[in-house]
């Protein structure tokens, strides 16, 4: 198996098939970790990681710290509101002074897009994690949706995923069109025309969609994303009512899709908008294993940049 | 000092000569124009062979940040800077602190620039108060006290009832209207080119729509109230088509395009490159194809740098939180000869650009080499080939996209008033 050689893991588009193919190998087996009655091993230990969130996160921020201490790294968690960014440190400051506290792994959701890359010419001496970038990336995320596809369906090639909502605005799209169509699998993207970027089908194997309902025939993957009001809200559609009337996903569409379709939302869900409460709480629904796969391809993600090497 | 440039290509459209030629300068004005002309007793004698002689090269797009905004740039600094990029006069634009909307700032600046400065500087007064979009400024006092033009460079005016009265209004003064168009509504938050590079690394884009939107406003305002008006920094395919409409029904109409524009695309923001992010944004390769036909075709007028100086610390951030801006004057000429290798343009059609057609379009009585006028004038070195190194750049801020990169051509000698003030590189 190649090695993986990169300091950080900032976008899947950085990441060949293989070196995704050895990231969820890895977590595979760090999922037994976590089926474990005492929950940790001592690879990592005596390593610092720093988990720096400019971006609310309930679910990503814990999930990497569970996935830290696990490997018995000490992690520690800084938010914006307890940090020096409030009074107006910038964010190259920040980092240097973190850095002058000798982390070997800094995990940071920021919201501009590209700012892990100035992050990591900062700091050459520390791997940097991407947990969200503005509306660039979200690699743990792309990685952990495709664990649980490969749980179910064995494979990461040859399935049809549909990924609907605000293409624009989604790093996890962006993430899972640069892993998946990577992996040989087809992407068809639907949303309302004011939610779909131009070129979307440029990006890999990716059809741009007019209908969901043409997304998601014969689909094996539905992906739901999440709608924000305080972003979409003013002139990218009319309402929550409109959107869900022709972007959501209920019972009955749902049954376009194949009958063992999978589907999907990287969360947090507005039930009734764009999925409705049946589905999300339906016997197709992963979204529950998504978060459990979180932790360990979070395991692998750390263990990785730290050089680690498989046995 | 009195000097004579001998043996040199000369280039002056204004009189149709495209000849090798000496040159004789005498108190400060061209005195003599010919062949093989006599050197008169104790004059500098400046070696043309090999070089190109023109008219005084002319950035009428310029930011020197004085007053304010020192740590960026200065009027001393500024104007080094032109000088080794070729340019005799730079026109300066308001977005000073304060503002230059008022004649005090304006008399600063022109006092400034000739005790200190090493070019002509012409300073561009305000369209609005403080840059606010909100009242006219005092256009008639800004001309009086030097202005050339007004406008209100990176804050469009949004208003359109107060852009059509400041055309007439203007037009009444006889001062000529820049304006940055762009509708701010469309650009939104948007910090570099909306197409499929914006999309494939989640930046958020500008539609090129937001300029051809305001370009064709302003230009429909200026044709309505019989008003000139100038189009600073053109740069898409639909900007430049509606100015060629503009034109061919006789709207009075001049425009401008920056260096930058016709040399990169939005491929230089990849790696989220600070220094590739300005406003308007690089474009695509269609805009940049359509820019170039619009230099050639003559919809395009002028050559200027937008000249941004920012400090690192300003570009040396996250990408949303970089500064719109990059330095053009020392880069400017040899990304404009590249226009005449590359078959875009004649030798004779870029010195009108970056000379004759500035100062025309701003009445500053420069950009001729005919006996009598002011001896404003650039030996350029066609064929010099030297890197672009931030530590070799005159101007105080070091932001641009072709660091570490080479060009060919350069100024080899600037002379102002019949003043040498940059003898090569």
């Amino acid at each position: 198996m190649a090695d993986f050689k990169h300091k950080d893991i900032i976008a899947l588009r950085d990441l060949t098939k293989e070196e995704i193919e050895r990231l969820l190998t890895t977590a595979e087996s760090m999922r037994e970790i976590n089926n474990r009655d005492i929950k940790k091993v001592p690879t990592l230990r005596g390593k610092t990681i720093i988990n720096l969130f400019y971006e609310a996160s309930t679910r990503t921020r814990t999930s990497f710290e569970i996935a830290g201490k696990r490997l018995s790294a000490d992690t520690v968690n800084i938010t914006p509101s307890s940090s020096s960014a409030t009074k107006g440190e910038t964010l190259a400051d920040t980092a240097l002074n973190l850095l002058a506290m000798k982390p070997d792994i800094i995990v940071m959701r920021h919201a501009v897009s590209g700012s892990h890359y100035f992050l990591s010419k900062k700091l050459p001496s520390c791997s940097i994690i991407n947990a969200g970038d503005g509306t660039h990336e979200h690699p743990s995320q792309g990685l952990l949706d495709m664990l649980t596809m490969k749980d179910k369906f064995g494979r990461l090639d040859n399935l049809k995923v549909a990924i609907i909502g605000d293409i624009t605005h989604s790093r996890v799209a962006r993430s899972n069109i640069q892993g998946l169509t990577k992996m040989g699998s087809q992407v068809f993207l639907a949303g309302p025309p004011t939610m779909m970027p131009p070129g979307a089908e440029l990006l890999g194997n990716v059809t741009v969609c007019c209908t969901m309902k043409e997304a998601i025939q014969d689909a094996d993957v539905v992906m739901m994303l999440r709608i924000q009001q305080e972003r979409q809200g003013k002139t990218l559609m009319p309402n929550a009512r409109e959107y869900s009337r022709y972007f959501g996903l209920n019972p009955e569409n749902i049954k376009l899709a194949k009958p063992d379709a999978m589907v999907m939302h990287p969360g947090p869900i507005n039930r009734g908008v764009e999925m409705s409460s049946y589905v999300v709480d339906g016997d197709q629904s992963h979204v529950l294993k998504q978060v459990e796969n979180g932790v360990a391809v979070r395991m692998a993600m750390l263990y990785h940049v730290c050089g680690g090497e498989l046995e | 000092m009195n000097l004579i440039i001998k043996n040199g290509r000369v280039i002056d459209p204004s009189q149709g000569i495209d000849d090798t030629l000496d040159v004789v300068v005498e108190n400060g004005l061209i005195k003599d124009i010919g062949r093989d002309l006599q050197t008169p007793a104790g004059v500098e004698v400046i070696d043309g062979g090999g070089k190109f002689v023109v008219p005084g090269l002319i950035d009428m797009h310029v930011h020197l940040r004085d007053p304010g905004l020192e740590y960026k740039e200065d009027i001393i600094s500024g104007t080094r800077a032109a000088v080794s990029g070729g340019f005799t006069s730079v026109c300066c634009m308001p977005n000073t602190k304060p503002a230059i909307d008022n004649k005090a700032i304006v008399s600063y600046i022109i006092n400034k620039a000739r005790t200190e400065g090493f070019c002509n500087v012409f300073p561009i007064g305000a369209i609005t108060y403080g840059l606010q979009g909100d009242r006219m400024s005092e256009m008639g006092e800004l001309k009086e006290s030097g202005c050339v033009a007004v406008s209100d460079d990176g804050h469009p005016v949004a208003n359109s009832e107060l852009m059509r009265r400041a055309l007439e209004y203007a037009r009444g003064m006889g001062i000529l209207v820049i304006t940055h168009a762009e509708d701010l509504t469309l650009v939104g938050e948007g910090v570099m080119n909306e197409g499929f590079t914006s999309t494939e690394i989640g930046l958020k884009g500008i539609p090129r729509v937001a300029e051809d939107i305001a370009t064709a406003r302003d230009v429909m305002l200026a044709e309505y109230t019989k008003s000139p008006i100038h189009i600073a920094h053109v740069s898409t395919e639909g900007s430049v088509q509606v100015i060629r409409e503009a034109k061919a029904r006789g709207v009075q109409v001049t425009c401008e395009t920056a260096p930058h524009y016709f040399t990169l695309t939005d491929d230089a923001v990849r790696g989220y490159n600070t220094n590739a992010k300005m406003n308007p944004p690089l474009r695509e390769k269609h805009d940049v194809a359509a820019v170039k036909a619009g230099l050639k075709d003559g919809t395009i007028d002028a050559i200027a740098t937008d000249h941004a100086p920012h400090h690192l610390d300003d570009k040396d951030v996250e990408f949303n939180a970089a500064m719109n801006g990059i330095v053009g004057l020392e880069t400017s000429l040899p990304l404009s000869l590249a226009l005449v290798n590359e078959g875009v343009l004649t030798l004779s059609q870029l010195v009108e650009k970056m000379s004759f057609n500035p100062s025309k379009i701003l009445n500053l009585q420069r950009g001729t080499l005919k006996v009598g006028s002011i001896a404003d004038l650039t030996v350029i070195d066609p064929a010099v080939e030297w890197t672009v190194a931030a530590d070799a750049l005159a101007s105080k801020s070091k932001n641009s996209p072709w660091l570490g990169q080479q060009m060919k051509g350069a100024a080899a000698a600037t002379i102002v008033s019949g003043k040498l003030v940059f003898n090569g590189r």
